[in-house]
């Protein structure tokens, strides 16, 4: 293999793995080269890449309430009022009912992980009332749907249901994904492998899908 | 107890077959994944456009062999013209999303977006793999229909309802070939979002000490912007290809109007939104054209500071003016739509943004100009290329000033003169973009040098070419030639069939002369001179001061320390006419960041 | 190799502007505009004509720059220190700013002045309106006869077969009875006319080079243009909006007549329906 002309020089990795996350935030190393005049302090990159991937999903959700304007605005006369199931508010109380032992469960994590107090059992039970309450509200969506089926309303039956459909199945797939994330970190907690930050970002992930329902909830009630 | 501090991404390196080189979590086999995939997807592309403009040329040319691609598209090997338009698309489709997205974004930048940041890898590698798959899956279902019942779409690669939306009825390839296509752009849009996920994260979090954001060469900021632009164009594009394919499948009227017949046929839609898709489409679209270009533009500054030995004039005003396209890129979209039927103020409101977005074009290439002056320019194919670049990214830039005005629009609309232009300012500018890129990073990336006496050859060749394929195109939109037909039969387009021919001969040599590439890309793979050492051209940046080809870790046992900018060429006192990025020596000059 | 590449830059940009400045390609093919028979064409060939002057003197600058540099700064001699762009970034961003700035502006606010003259005009009163609705792969035209009102169209009529092209009620719309449906389109010369569009099935669009109005059908909306015809001749309807297998063939004529001829061919049109 070629030679190299210069022998870079650089920090062993032990020294490397020092350093949360290992990002240059306006670390300048000085010309003279003294290293311990440097500081790391960028964050660990699943702390900023959730934010990346929230906004992707807010401008997905974005596209589609302007379809919605825009196509409402081509056409008013086919548009029928819906009825929302009621079952949908009750789903709303459930996705924010997880979002609060997820935010309970979080502070147990912490507590535990400083030490403090708790055997791990503690926060791992909130951890598991969070899943529980993600995948009934999942189930709660799902009978919606099949509720609206049985009275014959399908995709095409009017463009009001259309989004309707469009909108909560689109919803309910992210929130798979958050559920996804949510059985991985409580796995990563039982083989004691979790990091914060990625708790951190899977809640934050969570709440997101909670205020992302409210918001199409609100949505679907004003203009539909 | 237990260790919950966070780490830097960390994978050992694979041993298996299956993991090192196909499901791969290695970025830069990822990025030469991408590559091969472009390099498939181009040739086929390619290979479209000279069966295209054969039947340009010569209307009732039998194309020999034509039938075995398709029975019921070219009967005695002679085109249908709803083949004409399938073939079309799919030049269009593969060419701006496999080709032109791909090959300069995703598969260099993923090869050394890391590297230039001073990283092992991406932040999230799973998410990567997942990238190139889905992607790559992408194009397998794209291609894929062109072996369906009635063939590919023939809708056009934007695909503009409610001719893609009211299925078979409308058209051969309307039905099944429309849903694949939009599948295939779905997993795209998928692939590319994760692929941005990645890019963004990786520049903001994964920079190796010292590498601060203003020290990241022109490359990377151009990587990084794009993939900010990505991020908003693919989550726009996905919703319009989930509604277009539920309209197709599910008989929903997102796009379709009322009343609309067909061969005596009342379809049974109502009160959807034909320019509701436009919106949405070119929402993503204008961006899309700058994904295309930025990258180019990043790897061509990157190239030629390294030939030009000299810092480029300013680097920041070079970022701030790349980041000011992009966030213009998204206000101007409305300019495909001028005569479109939008509301005519709306046409000016898009008007003015678009001729703004000539004053941050105009000053990139005024400092690249400007730091060309006074340099020490060493020609080698890759700075041939990226000289190229400007004269075309000049040429086809300039026409947009003519498009940017709704009134002109008027007459150049849907004409070749738009086909001339978006061909030179983002096909062949971004070709160039990733010729120089090829010929100036194969040495890293296989520890080979490319043939430079065939690669002289093969620029002379595209230069002149692509200059004789697409400035006729310009004159032939002038005199009113509507692109998109297969065959002239109106009485004012007959006479310019000669254009046509000439066009075609010259698409068909240099077409021709890409193949000078492929051989030397493959032959310089295994048997070309190995590269004499880590930093062939004399470069200054991360990539450069690391092995050939880098290890899988990317940087050994030391992990890089960056002491300067980027581009520390001639500088005054120094031993050498560069310093590396990596290397302590002092440098006083005006340009080094405080 | 770098003198020649600068050489090569310059021939491709003087070869490129010959065209352009000749208005013909080699074998006498005009390449220009083609001529302008419409009273609003005159502002867009005189924005053509200045965008074709500003944008040719920036397009000629600049690659004749670029050449020179090629050429001047390929070859530096072993001793040679590169030198500075005298102005450095600062001069060139704030010439960007005041002339490219100034160049968009201008374009941009007498480019709107031709644009508005087209289309924040609303048509006469006394224009004459024809109706013309785009479907795969033909133009029909309609005109009201002599009650000067266009009966209601129905989708559910629409009938090749029965040469019903617009799915017009003739037995019970009174309005439909003396419409005149025809093939090619007609016009008295030096005459508003008001155009209603419609489309049938998908989009379409309606483009008359020489009459400088080019507007998309978009299905579910109907928009409507507006134009006066100043030379008596035929010239080619077509269609640039991407429809399907037969887009290339999809075109009617547009004949501009003298009033009296108009007349005449109207009243042989109505004996036909």
């Amino acid at each position: 293999m070629a030679t190299t002309v210069h022998e870079p020089p650089g920090v062993n990795r032990e020294q490397w793995s020092d350093s949360a996350g290992g990002g240059g935030w306006r670390n300048l190393v000085p010309a003279d080269g003294d290293l311990h005049k440097v500081k790391d302090h960028s964050p660990p990159p699943v702390s900023t890449g959730i934010w990346v991937a929230l906004a992707g999903i807010t401008m997905t959700f974005a596209a589609f309430t302007s379809a919605l304007i825009v196509r409402q605005g081509a056409s008013y006369t086919d548009w029928q009022h819906i009825t929302l199931p009621s079952v949908l508010y009750l789903n709303t109380l459930i996705i924010i009912a997880s979002s609060v032992t997820l935010e309970i469960s979080r502070r147990r994590v912490a507590a535990f992980m400083g030490g403090l107090k708790h055997r791990p059992e503690v926060p791992a039970r909130w951890l598991y009332l969070t899943l529980s309450l993600g995948l009934l509200f999942i189930a709660g969506q799902t009978f919606a749907w099949l509720q609206l089926r049985s009275q014959g309303i399908t995709l095409a039956t009017n463009i009001s249901y259309s989004f309707f459909y469009v909108l909560t199945v689109v919803h309910a797939l992210h929130l798979l994904g958050g559920i996804g994330g949510m059985a991985r970190v409580i796995g990563k907690f039982n083989h004691f492998a979790l990091k914060r930050s990625t708790l951190d970002a899977t809640s934050r992930y969570w709440h997101f899908m909670g205020v992302l329902w409210v918001y199409l909830l609100f949505l679907l009630w004003m203009k539909l | 107890m237990h260790d919950m501090s966070a780490h830097a991404v960390h994978h050992g390196a694979p041993t298996s077959f299956i993991r090192k080189h196909i499901f791969s979590l290695d970025h830069k086999v990822i990025g030469k994944q991408y590559y091969g995939m472009a390099l498939i997807a181009v040739l086929v592309g390619m290979v479209l456009s000279w069966i295209m403009r054969l039947h340009l040329g010569w209307g009732n040319l039998a194309i020999p062999g034509l039938h075995l691609l398709s029975k019921a598209g070219a009967p005695g090997d002679v085109m249908t013209p709803e083949y004409y338009l399938q073939l079309m698309t799919m030049h269009g489709t593969i060419m701006v999303f496999f080709v032109l997205t791909t090959a300069p974004f995703t598969a260099f930048g993923n090869y050394f977006l890391p590297i230039q940041t001073g990283a092992e890898d991406m932040p999230f590698p799973h998410f990567n793999m997942m990238s190139f798959w889905v992607t790559f899956s992408g194009f397998i279902v794209l291609m894929a229909s062109f072996f369906v019942s009635d063939g590919p779409t023939l809708g056009g690669w934007t695909q503009y309802a409610p001719l893609s939306a009211v299925g078979s009825v409308s058209g051969p390839g309307q039905g099944w070939g429309v849903v694949l296509w939009a599948i295939s752009i779905g997993l795209f849009c998928v692939g590319q979002l994760f692929g941005s996920l990645n890019f963004i994260t990786t520049t903001l979090d994964m920079r190796c000490k010292g590498m601060s954001l203003m020290r990241l060469p022109l490359s990377a900021w151009a990587w990084f912007i794009t993939s900010v632009m990505g991020l908003g164009a693919f989550a726009v594009l996905m919703p319009a290809v989930i509604l277009l394919i539920l309209d197709q499948v599910a008989g929903t009227s997102f796009f379709v109007a009322s009343n609309l017949v067909i061969n005596d046929q009342l379809l049974p839609h109502s009160g959807g939104s034909t320019l509701l898709w436009q919106h949405l489409f070119w929402f993503f679209g204008h961006p899309e054209v700058y994904i295309a270009l930025l990258p180019g533009m990043g790897i061509v500054s990157h190239v030629l500071v390294t030939s030009m030995r000299k810092p480029m004039l300013s680097h920041r005003v070079l970022i701030y003016s790349m980041g000011s396209l992009a966030v213009l890129s998204y206000m101007v979209y409305g300019h495909h739509m001028f005569v479109a039927g939008m509301n005519p103020i709306s046409s000016l409101a898009f008007s003015f943004p678009t001729l703004i977005i000539t004053i941050p074009s105009t000053i990139i290439v005024l400092i690249w100009l400007g730091s060309l002056y006074g340099s020490k320019l060493r020609i080698t194919s890759a700075s041939l290329f990226a000289l190229g670049f400007i004269s075309v990214f000049i040429s086809g830039g300039i026409s947009g000033f003519f498009l940017a005005q709704p009134s002109i629009d008027i007459m150049l609309h849907a004409t070749y003169f738009v086909v001339g232009h978006f061909h030179l300012v983002m096909a062949v500018a971004a070709m160039f973009g990733i010729f120089s890129g090829t010929y100036f990073w194969f040495p890293k990336m296989f520890g080979r040098m490319m043939n430079e006496p065939l690669g002289k050859i093969h620029f002379w060749c595209t230069f002149v070419g692509t200059y004789c394929i697409f400035m006729p195109f310009h004159y032939l939109g002038i005199a009113g030639n509507i692109r998109r037909y297969q065959a002239f039969t109106d009485d004012y387009l007959m006479p310019l069939i000669p254009v046509h021919r000439f066009i075609t001969v010259a698409a068909l040599f240099t077409g021709a002369a890409q193949l000078i590439f492929l051989y030397n890309l493959i032959y310089s793979r295994f048997k070309g001179p190995v590269a004499p050492n880590d930093n062939p051209w004399e470069g200054t940046s991360l990539e450069w001061s690391t092995a050939t080809p880098p290890p899988h870790n990317n940087w050994g046992d030391k992990m890089p320390v960056v002491y300067h900018d980027p581009y520390q060429y001639s500088v005054e006192g120094a031993k050498e006419d560069y310093i590396m990025q990596t290397s302590p020596e002092p440098v006083h000059s005006a340009d080094e960041e405080k | 190799m770098a003198k020649l590449l600068a050489v090569t830059i310059v021939i491709i940009a003087i070869l490129s502007a010959i065209p352009i400045i000749t208005h013909t390609w080699p074998g006498n093919i005009s390449v220009g505009l083609p001529q302008d028979i419409s009273t609003h064409g005159v502002l867009i060939d005189e924005q053509y004509a200045d965008t074709m002057l500003e944008a040719g003197i920036c397009f000629l600058i600049s690659q004749f720059v670029l050449a020179y540099f090629i050429w001047k700064f390929s070859q530096p001699k072993p001793g040679d220190k590169p030198r500075r762009f005298p102005g450095g970034a600062a001069g060139l961003v704030i010439a960007a700013f005041l002339l490219v700035g100034t160049e968009c502006l201008a374009l941009g606010v007498f480019g709107a002045k031709a644009w508005g003259n087209i289309y924040f005009t609303p048509p006469a009163a006394d224009s004459m309106p024809v109706q013309v609705q785009a479907g795969q792969f033909a133009f029909y035209f309609r005109y009201p006869g002599p009650d000067r009102k266009f009966g209601p169209l129905h989708a559910n009529l629409i009938s090749e077969a029965n040469a019903n092209f617009f799915g017009l009620d003739t037995t019970n719309d009174q309005d439909s009875k003396d419409d005149i449906v025809t093939a090619e389109m007609a016009i008295p010369v030096n005459r508003e006319i008001h155009l209603l569009m419609h489309s049938k099935d998908l989009g379409h669009s309606f483009f008359v080079p020489e009459l400088r109005i080019h507007q998309d059908f978009v299905p579910g909306l109907d928009l409507s243009v507006h134009f006066t015809a100043t030379k008596i001749g035929k010239y080619e309807i077509v269609c640039t909006q991407l429809c399907g297998l037969g887009h290339y063939n999809m075109k009617a004529y547009l004949e501009v007549m003298s009033q009296g001829d108009y007349d005449a061919w109207l009243k042989q049109q109505a004996a036909l329906q």
